[in-house]
């Protein structure tokens, strides 16, 4: 007990604003990831060989570029991405300069699982909006993401989960969070209690998402 | 009246993989008609019925409505054409994240109409197709009659003049079939919607259609009124088509149960159909200039 107390009293605001640190860093690059994967799984749906604009060239151009974004090592990309970083918001350290490169490396990701879900969407709804006199925007809008919100939000917990452990290894740069807590303590300083309560955290939130996004799918889904 | 004058559809590929859908089909429908386009699976009746609201494109010939060429409509005009026809689906093809009452209100939201107004016409849909109390349930919630009674009320939101039922009953039993029947020989009657009524069963074209054109191949190999083709089928196909249809003894030999309580327990649906009938119910007052 006495071990607990000493433990919490030297490590406590570390491991609080660590866990704080995380959830911003994840939380925003998932946010900013969104804005950039959505339009761009739509458009990947909406161009592709049975869209319902079919056009290839823009198809091809919109599948390499996410290709390549989802092909290069998070690491390469932390470190190769410092300049556009310090453009875009002044500095590469701490929570801001994690968010670019983690939304940079997860958007081609999240436009690749909005375009499965969207996929998911039966073609027949489709048709009948369309026999309705339904415009693409208005099928985009109130058939493929209506229809696929459970599916949209269980990968919203996925992308979640996924950059919470990007955001581990933008630790290395300097970022913060768990993650640099864990690399910096018991890694580099061999302090184990520090690293295990760090992972300990980690494990929790994680499961704490997840189970989240399982209770806001199944509340959403009217099937 | 819908016209379609030498109409043709075929799928791009090479001269051996080139698939005619439609060959040179002409057809005249009359307002106020329930016109069957029957024939087998792949006969090219679906891609036939998808022409009318542009679904597909024919790659050859017209189509007409009321006189107007609609075959090259683009944009805005497409859409406007497409809402005022009305159709429904073997498999209903209901929003399963949406309320019956907002699956209804679907084609109005498409134009903006304002909630209420929406919502109004909606409920006295519901009401028209024996739903009225289902409203807020949720599609997964519901029978496959009843499902497609949804559909129909939704097909009728925009006052069409004209319904396609692609396959309506085919994905349904014979009860719900003969219900769905039906409510739409109703409609049309009581509302004057031509119908246009894909169906690979002979029994259904024979219980609501007033003229019947049979196809294959992708062309239309005989067209007439419904008792004279069954009475005297001139063509080979209507004739296997006949001899094989396992439905027509089904429904033929079908009757309509007598409103017992037991009858309406399973398809609530069904008992409430007899209020379109009765005079004076607002339900029956959704004429085209009703909304």
């Amino acid at each position: 007990m006495d071990f607990l107390m000493q433990f919490f009293d030297a490590y406590g605001l570390l491991l609080a604003q660590g866990t704080w640190d995380t959830i911003v860093m994840t939380g925003v690059s998932t946010l900013f990831a969104y804005v950039i994967g959505v339009p761009l799984g739509v458009a990947l749906i909406v161009t592709g060989p049975n869209g319902l604009k079919p056009h290839r060239v823009l198809n091809a151009v919109l599948g390499w570029i996410v290709n390549i974004g989802r092909s290069i090592p998070f690491i390469i990309l932390l470190v190769a991405l410092i300049p556009f970083t310090r453009w875009i918001v002044g500095t590469s350290l701490g929570v801001p300069g994690a968010i670019v490169p983690l939304v940079v490396a997860s958007a081609p990701f999240v436009g690749r699982m909005v375009e499965q879900s969207l996929a998911e969407v039966d073609g027949g709804l489709v048709e009948a909006a369309q026999s309705f006199g339904a415009s693409v925007w208005q099928i985009v809008t109130k058939v493929f993401l209506k229809e696929s919100l459970p599916s949209l939000i269980r990968g919203v917990s996925i992308t979640f989960i996924t950059l919470f452990g990007y955001s581990a290894m933008a630790g290395t740069v300097g970022a913060g969070g768990l993650g640099d807590i864990a690399i910096r303590y018991g890694y580099q300083r061999y302090q184990d209690d520090v690293m295990i309560a760090a992972v300990i955290l980690c494990i929790v939130l994680v499961q704490v998402f997840q189970s989240a996004g399982d209770i806001a799918a199944r509340k959403v889904d009217k099937r | 009246m819908i016209q379609l004058q030498h109409l043709s559809k075929t799928y791009e590929g090479s001269a051996e993989t080139a698939h005619h859908a439609l060959r040179d089909v002409d057809l005249a429908i009359a307002d106020g008609d329930v016109f069957g386009i029957i024939g087998a699976s792949g006969a090219g009746k679906s891609t036939l019925v998808r022409c009318i609201n542009l679904l597909e494109r024919p790659t050859g010939g017209r189509i007409l409505i009321d006189g107007r060429d609609v075959t090259d409509l683009s944009g805005k005009q497409l859409l406007e054409l497409r809402s005022s026809i009305g159709m429904i689906f073997q498999n209903f093809s209901l929003f399963q994240q949406r309320t019956v009452l907002r699956n209804v209100t679907f084609p109005l939201e498409l134009r903006h109409e304002k909630k209420e107004p929406r919502e109004k016409r909606a409920r006295e849909l519901l009401e028209l197709v024996g739903l009225g109390d289902l409203a807020d349930r949720y599609p997964s919630q519901l029978s496959g009659g009843q499902q497609q009674r949804v559909a129909i009320a939704r097909a009728l939101a925009n006052n069409p003049a004209i319904m396609l039922c692609d396959e309506a009953t085919s994905a349904l039993d014979t009860r719900s079939t003969v219900s769905i029947l039906k409510l739409l020989a109703d409609i049309n009657r009581d509302l004057g919607v031509t119908m246009v009524v894909i169906t690979h069963s002979l029994a259904v074209a024979q219980k609501v259609c007033n003229r019947i054109a049979v196809i294959d191949g992708g062309r239309i190999v005989e067209e007439g009124l419904t008792a004279e083709v069954f009475a005297n089928p001139q063509s080979p196909v209507t004739r296997e088509l006949i001899e094989n249809d396992s439905l027509s003894g089904d429904l033929a030999a079908w009757k309509e149960p007598e409103p017992s309580e037991g009858n309406r327990l399973d398809d609530p649906a069904t008992g409430s159909l007899e209020l379109v009938d009765a005079p004076g119910n607002p339900a029956v007052r959704l004429d085209r200039q009703g909304r």
